[in-house]
């Protein structure tokens, strides 16, 4: 029996509740992560001791937000190896990170009759800043075609990318399939025509040890809140080069260098992109929550969630009528399934009478939707809380459902 | 929580032999809608004459809330004047959140379990919103397919 990595109830407040006089199960990490106590406590410190704006004042409050600011900054250079701290840029999340990226350097960098290559299984963040891009710049959206498990080869990589190819943007893991995709092979195709590589590292950064150079990656877009920091933080790396030539999308305070009644320059990196007051204690938050998933280890996240992910799927895949999607082997903590003539919607909703929580819907992704043939489907997904008795506690729920939706 | 309270047999035998889950042969109006939260779709087909709807039927796909309150829905405005059947679908939304309905709302009081559950209302007025764009005319581009 797999147990979680660990003390769920003592780090993790959330987990000393009931639903519906269950205790938790939370399988839905894929939307967002619980937080541990530590994260929470380091925002409060923030709020309650040092509290002040950053990069602007000098008093000593401002100096130790600042300094915690840069601080983070620099936790999150040296967590996914980057060369230097200005290259991380802090967003809102992914979301934010690739409509920067398809805004500020897409419309420089793509040309009319220009391709951008994109999955069918990208989530809706990853591909419909693409596809404004195309329209504006009169671009060409090529697919790479699935596997029939759902996974992502070379061969098709190979079809997909070529000289006309400017941009590849891919989801590191998928949200839905939990396949994991060859960004680094990839990245070697798009860099022989001289294009770039834009990862979406929102299900891969929380489950896997990252390093920006290993993923052949130009550009890396992650959110805190599903790697156990908060909401509304979030990092958009690039690589220098790249981020000094990009346009800022949000201009205003604290981004420019030099202002006159007609003309502004840009600030340096990283802080052209950081217009306005950022989200310091989400900065703070997200810090924190890397040192608490590095105590840990990420290797050993990464053969947790695999584990669990491959395990989920061959116990769903055994119940009568239950169908599941995305490759066998390997598969990421995420796992989409249907149960035949039960809608997911209903499906989840007996679950959280039992106290599981699971998503149902199309996930934010709906052409990969279409690929699979259905509506919606549920998804469960797996972080370093949960061990294999939630496993066998949403076997037990979908069993309830079937008991309750066919007599 | 009481599934029972939410599911009611009522909900599931709608929901299991949905009542005219059919393309009419001649609509005179009729309107999709898309619940883009879950990917739930329904069409709703009506045939109007004289002011009153002579048939009605719908398709579509979604959970047992939309499913079901569709098939009731077809079944309550059947030959009821058009004023009556929007009168039915907005008397239906305000009961959702809790107001009751002057008139008798059928099959329909079988929903009532949805509004402790503010998550699914979309889907069980899906259908009355559909009924609304259709009727409404202001949507020529729904008007017959």
């Amino acid at each position: 029996m797999i147990e979680p990595l660990v003390d769920v109830e003592k780090d993790f407040p959330i987990f000393r509740r009931e639903v519906h006089g269950h205790s938790l199960v939370y399988l839905d990490s894929a939307a967002t992560s619980q937080k541990p106590a530590v994260v929470l406590e380091s925002m409060d410190r923030f709020y309650r001791q040092y509290n002040a704006n950053v990069l602007r004042s000098v008093h000593t409050l401002a100096e130790e937000a600042t300094q915690a600011y840069a601080a983070a900054r620099d936790q999150v250079a040296a967590f996914i190896g980057a060369n230097h701290p200005e290259e991380v840029i802090f967003t809102r999340g992914t979301t934010e990170g690739l409509n920067m990226v398809a805004r500020g350097f897409g419309d420089l960098f793509v040309q009319p009759g220009d391709n951008i290559v994109l999955s069918p299984m990208e989530h809706h963040s990853n591909l419909i800043p693409w596809q404004q891009l195309a329209k504006r710049r009169g671009a060409v959206l090529n697919y790479v075609e699935l596997e029939p498990d759902g996974s992502l080869s070379v061969d098709a990589l190979n079809k997909a990318i070529g000289p006309k190819t400017r941009i590849v943007a891919l989801s590191r893991v998928s949200n839905v399939l939990g396949s994991i995709n060859p960004v680094a092979e990839a990245a070697e195709l798009v860099h022989r025509y001289g294009g770039v590589m834009v990862v979406d590292g929102a299900q891969s950064v929380p489950h896997e040890p990252t390093r920006v150079s290993e993923l052949g990656a130009d550009f890396l877009a992650f959110s805190g809140h599903k790697m156990c920091g908060p909401t509304g933080i979030g990092v958009l790396w690039g690589r220098a080069q790249w981020l000094e030539m990009m346009e800022p999308v949000i201009y205003g305070g604290e981004m420019i260098s030099y202002v006159d009644r007609e003309t502004a320059t840009w600030a340096e990196l990283p802080h052209k992109f950081e217009g306005g007051t950022p989200n310091i204690a989400g900065a703070i938050g997200l810090a924190s929550a890397i040192e608490y998933l590095t105590t840990i280890g990420l290797s050993r996240i990464q053969q947790h969630t695999l584990t669990l992910g491959e395990r989920a799927y061959d116990a769903l895949a055994r119940v009568p009528g239950v169908s599941v999607y995305g490759p066998k082997h390997p598969h990421a903590g995420v796992v989409a399934f249907n149960v035949d003539r039960i809608h997911p919607h209903d499906l989840a909703q007996v679950f959280d009478a039992h106290g599981v929580a699971v998503r149902a819907g199309h996930h934010c992704a709906q052409p990969l939707m279409q690929w699979l043939g259905v509506g919606s489907t549920a998804r469960a997904s797996f972080y370093l809380y949960n061990g294999e008795r939630d496993i066998e506690r949403l076997v037990e729920a979908i069993l309830e459902a079937k008991r309750f939706f066919q007599r | 929580m009481n599934l029972e309270e939410l599911y009611r047999e009522t909900i599931l035998d709608h929901n299991q032999s949905p009542r005219n889950r059919r393309a009419l042969a001649h609509p005179t109006q009729a309107a999709g809608l898309l619940n883009p939260t879950c990917g739930d779709q329904i069409h709703l087909e009506l045939e109007v004459k004289d002011g009153i709807v002579q048939d009605v039927g719908f398709d579509g796909h979604g959970c047992s809330i939309s499913m079901a309150s569709a098939s009731m829905l077809t079944e309550a405005i059947k030959g009821k004047p058009v004023e009556d059947a929007l009168a039915l679908a907005r008397h239906f939304k305000a009961f959702l959140t809790g107001t009751p309905s002057p008139v008798p709302l059928g099959d329909l009081e079988a929903l009532r379990g949805v509004s402790q559950f503010p998550s699914r209302v979309k889907c069980a007025t899906l259908a009355h919103n559909a009924l609304e764009k259709a009727l409404s005319g202001s949507e020529e581009g729904d008007r017959l397919r």
